[in-house]
């Protein structure tokens, strides 16, 4: 049962040969709600497409479940970042998050009355169950993001992999969207991917820190020295320290 | 019309209409939605290269277009897939040097080159029947993969990282999709000829993508919208005497700018969903 689900050793990572992971160790162990935090560029969405296998280290090894990235794929719920490709693209969302279930060589056959039950549990779930003959491209951004979630739900996966998923909505919808997350993680391994510091810390059970390294923290306190680790390059302020860690950067960054 | 019908040229024109109107509506669909419009193009033009070849080494028309119009998809697979960044950069040169290598092959063939005009804007009313029965074959291989693979097809098109994750093989069907591409397009050269072939397999998708709520309605669509694009183009050109291909497109064109103008009628601003 405490098989660690992730086990990333001695990783290195370049692109065009400008080194964007040097020497990661992570090591993800089930019910766990882990955040990677880091500024942009700083190779946390990297690092979660290295575990799923869309990218190939340069040296190091990753295990998923004791295998090879991509060789347990279907155990994996993911949503990617850019959700906001494609709008004109003809799909509805209940066909998005069948997009979920697909198997490899599923060939003639169609998606099952299992597969849509399962899709119409996965977007009641999320509230969006009402919109499931909209086009996915007329969602706002929130809606959007939350069929993205209902879509990598919808095959009840073992461990699930968000990237940015609060990019484009409002703080309430964060608080509203962490809230669901706390929820799944009952019974699910989340790892999510954020550069919003504060909404995270009141929410997740551990945190690394992804600035071309990695810094595993076993709990969710954050304190001054991982924040100036993780964000060298502009300074950072904890201005209260207690429950909820509230933490705020002297600077807003700009996206 | 109906008393044009009584020709074999004529029956045989309509029927490659139809036939291809399949190819337009399925492949066309994929082409848009996966904006590889370029790289069709691409394929298209490079594709006289094959004509030269086929001339030069005295082949047949159809193994010269449709093998160098394979081998040009999948050299433009590889290198789409390697080089991202300056993929539209060496379609490019791939579409000029294909055509280039038509060109002096042409040149270099012994005797009097026949009509090579058709190649460039089609010959829809001289399409033999053993011609006919090719397209039927191909557009039936083309029916079977789209079939066998369509919930993968709109996993690669719609969120290409989430089909990976999610187990399907998309490099092999990125191939697979080009070669279905390289056959379409040499049927429709047929049609109305490799400079207008992009117009074929553009016009109906665009059109019929903002009225389709499933990529299958939307092939459905296409393929109606090009049958009708290929009988009206037909009938004027019979009816007018003008150049059946350039007749096509042109009906195709007018329909397109009719599309956009009821588009800006309903949401007041043009291309306002096209992102």
């Amino acid at each position: 049962m405490n098989d660690p689900i992730i086990e990333v050793r001695d990783l290195w990572f370049s692109f065009n040969s400008i080194p964007v992971l040097k020497e990661v160790n992570l090591t993800v162990r089930p019910g766990n709600f882990i955040a990677l935090l880091g500024p942009n560029g700083g190779g946390k969405t990297t690092l979660l497409k290295l575990m799923l296998g869309l990218l190939i280290p340069d040296r190091g090894s990753i295990k998923i479940f004791g295998q090879p990235p991509g060789k347990s794929s279907h155990r994996i719920g993911y949503m990617p970042q850019h959700l906001h490709f494609n709008q004109s693209f003809p799909i509805s969302v209940l066909d998005v998050v069948l997009m979920g279930k697909l198997r490899p060589g599923r060939g003639w056959s169609r998606y099952s009355h299992k597969d849509r039950m399962a899709a119409e549990k996965a977007l009641k779930q999320m509230e969006m169950w009402d919109f499931r003959n909209r086009r996915a491209g007329e969602l706002s951004g929130g809606q959007a993001q939350r069929i993205f979630i209902a879509r990598a739900l919808v095959d009840e996966p073992e461990v699930l992999m968000l990237d940015e998923p609060t990019a484009s909505i409002d703080t309430k919808h964060q608080t509203d969207l962490f809230d669901i997350l706390k929820e799944l993680n009952k019974t699910v391994t989340i790892i999510v991917v954020s550069h919003d510091v504060g909404i995270v810390s009141s929410h997740v059970k551990s945190v690394a820190c992804v600035n071309q390294q990695v810094f595993y923290h076993d709990d969710a306190e954050i304190n001054q020295e991982m924040l100036e680790m993780a964000y060298q390059c502009c300074p950072v302020e904890l201005v209260a320290h207690g429950m909820p860690h509230r933490v705020l950067l002297k600077h807003e960054e700009d996206d | 019309m109906f008393e044009a019908l009584q020709f074999e040229f004529m029956r045989n024109a309509l029927l490659a209409g139809l036939l291809t109107s399949i190819a337009c509506g399925v492949i066309g669909t994929f082409v848009v939605v996966n904006r590889i419009v370029f790289l069709s193009g691409g394929i298209a033009h490079a594709a006289y290269g094959g004509i030269g070849l086929a001339f030069f080494f005295g082949l047949p028309f159809v193994v010269g277009t449709l093998g160098f119009a394979l081998v040009v998809a999948m050299v433009m697979a590889v290198v789409t897939l390697k080089a991202r960044h300056r993929s539209d950069t060496i379609i490019g040169v791939l579409w000029a040097s294909g055509m280039a290598l038509g060109v002096i092959l042409l040149d270099l063939s012994p005797g009097y080159n026949v009509d090579l005009m058709s190649f460039l804007f089609g010959s829809i009313l001289a399409v033999p029947t053993s011609d006919l029965w090719l397209m039927l074959v191909l557009n039936g291989l083309i029916l079977l993969a789209v079939g066998y693979f369509y919930n993968d097809f709109l996993a690669l098109s719609y969120d290409e990282d989430f089909a990976q994750v999610r187990g399907v093989r998309v490099k092999f069907l990125y191939f697979l999709l080009l070669a279905m591409v390289a056959l379409s397009v040499a049927m429709i050269i047929r049609i109305v000829g490799l400079i207008l072939v992009i117009a074929l397999l553009t016009i109906p998708p665009y059109i019929a993508e903002k009225y389709s709520a499933s990529l299958r309605t939307m092939m459905l669509l296409s393929f109606l919208l090009s049958c009708f694009f290929t009988m009206a183009g037909l009938w004027i050109s019979y009816a007018f005497n003008l150049t059946s291909g350039a007749t096509i497109i042109m009906v195709a064109g007018v329909c397109f700018f009719i599309s956009l103008f009821f588009e800006f009628l309903k949401s007041g601003s043009l291309f306002s969903r096209g992102n």
